[in-house]
């Protein structure tokens, strides 16, 4: 440990935010606000995407996540996180893709109650930590609806290229239990399939023209060679920026497992989607 | 400006000892952690107290052991939405630990930090009077590395962001420096009654 510059006398601290890992500014004061659901797509039996209109929509980074707040009658409310999913290019909107959970309060109230055209109370862009800003490579690894906010670093990027940019490399490690349940299926298939691996724990996945993989949760092989190819294995401010997203099973194993093949601890930047 | 979303009546039946917003976890223990777990054991573990006091004093494992030890049985809150009712903790008040090295009068708050450099501040009144411990262990297991341990703080009356996992030291100031999740955008005291969860509310 070094000492302190600041003429305290005192050791320095440790910091998280190293310049590897720096965090944007949070950015202005962001309060509740109605938006409006232009849209509701179904992407998997379990999962649908909102597409809310924002009159005070601020761009948000890949990563980033608004709260959707729900008020009964009497004044009760609940308020959940939700991953924006569309890209930041794509102004003025926000998409939510809301799995649903057995009795989930809010989730399910989602599903059952909101059409196009329904108000929803929402306040964001939140998060300033598990974002990507593209200037880096990334291997992205997520799990279920931890998918949402590492489909928008692939959207976000595409979105750049498509204006000229040179956004850094990233691999989307996408784990589902079967095909039928993997968000934004044939977006991940079919324009971002260079880009991505699909994990499947209970299926056998034998695409056309793709050496398939057997069912099986996340193994070191579906991790290593992207890990390698990135940067993910070095130390320092040269290696790539590990996000992994999903529940806390998933993100528990997957740290594991990135460890195991030699990712160092601070290039992971974790986000948890409530209770295991 | 508040809508009433149509169709909606929530969960009824809500347990008087979850504030607004939170739902309770039951018997699961949720884990919140920005950063990758750390590799900290009970041989390596260390924590320094240090700034505005009369005598920095680190302890070790076995150290804070020696001092006479605390429990506390009730409820956390963690920002993100989860709450776990009537869960138990033990390790020592942080009060004892304050005592040993003597507080100046300049001390008006702390921030706490841990090895991977997550960091957190505090008013100096939020950890001294009872209401803050050094816990190893949780519902009478030693407290899992996932969930902070060795040994992490516990703050249990303000949301769980404040109750540094493997934290290794605090350091008294005679101001307020934002920690880690209050540089991000996170409300500096985080009370959970009052829904503090982001700057401004
Ligand atoms: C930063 C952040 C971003 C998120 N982004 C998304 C997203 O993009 N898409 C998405 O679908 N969800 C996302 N979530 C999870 C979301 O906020 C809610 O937790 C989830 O929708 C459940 O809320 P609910 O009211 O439907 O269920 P609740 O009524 O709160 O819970 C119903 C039951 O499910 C359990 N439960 C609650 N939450 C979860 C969970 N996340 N996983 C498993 N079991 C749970 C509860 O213990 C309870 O038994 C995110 C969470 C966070 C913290």
């Amino acid at each position: 440990m070094t000492d302190s510059a600041d003429g305290t006398g005192l050791p320095a601290l440790p910091v998280l935010d190293s310049p590897r890992r720096r965090v944007p500014p949070t950015g202005a004061k962001r309060s509740w606000q109605t938006g409006t659901v232009l849209e509701v797509r179904r992407e998997t039996p379990h999962a649908a995407t909102y597409r809310v209109q924002l009159e005070q929509w601020q761009p948000h980074l890949p990563g980033q996540n608004y709260l959707v707040r729900l008020t009964a009658p009497d004044g009760y409310r609940a308020q959940r996180s939700y991953s924006a999913a569309s890209p930041p290019e794509d102004a003025g909107v926000v998409e939510l893709t809301v799995d649903r959970l057995p009795d989930g309060e809010v989730s399910g109230y989602l599903h059952d109650h909101v059409r196009p055209g329904s108000p929803l109370e929402v306040r964001g862009p939140f998060g300033g930590w598990f974002v990507w800003r593209g200037d880096r490579p990334a291997l992205l690894v997520g799990g279920g609806s931890g998918v949402v906010p590492l489909a928008c670093v692939l959207r976000s990027r595409a979105a750049r290229l498509a204006t000229g940019a040179t956004p850094a490399p990233v691999h989307l490690v996408a784990a589902a239990r079967t095909r039928a349940e993997l968000l934004y299926a044939d977006e991940l298939t079919g324009p971002f399939a260079e880009d991505t691996t699909v994990v499947l724990s209970r299926e056998d996945d034998a695409g056309p023209g793709r050496p398939g993989r057997p069912a099986g949760r996340l193994r070191a092989e579906d991790l290593l060679p992207h890990a390698e190819r990135l940067g993910a294995l070095t130390t320092g401010d040269d290696g790539a920026d590990v996000f992994l997203c999903g529940s806390t099973p998933f993100t528990t194993a997957a740290e594991r497992l990135l460890r195991e093949l030699g990712v160092p601890a601070d290039a992971i930047r974790v986000e948890r989607f409530g209770p295991s | 400006m508040s809508v009433v979303s149509e169709g909606f009546s929530g969960r009824r039946g809500r347990d008087p000892r979850l504030p607004p917003g939170q739902y309770d976890v039951g018997g699961s223990f949720p884990v919140l952690t920005a950063e990758a777990t750390p590799n900290v054991t009970q041989e390596t573990w260390t924590f320094r107290v240090d700034g505005e006091v009369e005598t920095p004093t680190t302890w070790d494992w076995a150290g804070v052991h020696a001092l006479p030890g605390s429990a506390y049985e009730g409820d956390i809150h963690c920002v993100t939405t989860w709450s776990k009712l009537g869960t138990s903790f033990s390790g020592v008040s942080l009060d004892v630990l304050l005592e040993q090295v003597g507080v100046r009068p300049s001390a008006t708050h702390v921030l706490a930090w841990a090895s991977s450099g997550y960091t957190t501040n505090l008013p100096l009144a939020d950890v001294t009077g009872g209401r803050a411990w050094l816990v190893w262990e949780h519902e009478g297991r030693p407290l899992s590395a996932e969930h902070g341990g060795p040994v992490r703080m516990l703050v249990p009356h303000l949301y769980f962001w404040k109750s540094t996992k493997w934290v290794a030291g605090l350091r008294l100031l005679d101001h307020d420096e934002p920690g880690f999740w209050e540089r991000n955008g996170y409300h500096e005291r985080g009370e959970p009654w009052a829904e503090q969860r982001y700057a401004g509310d």
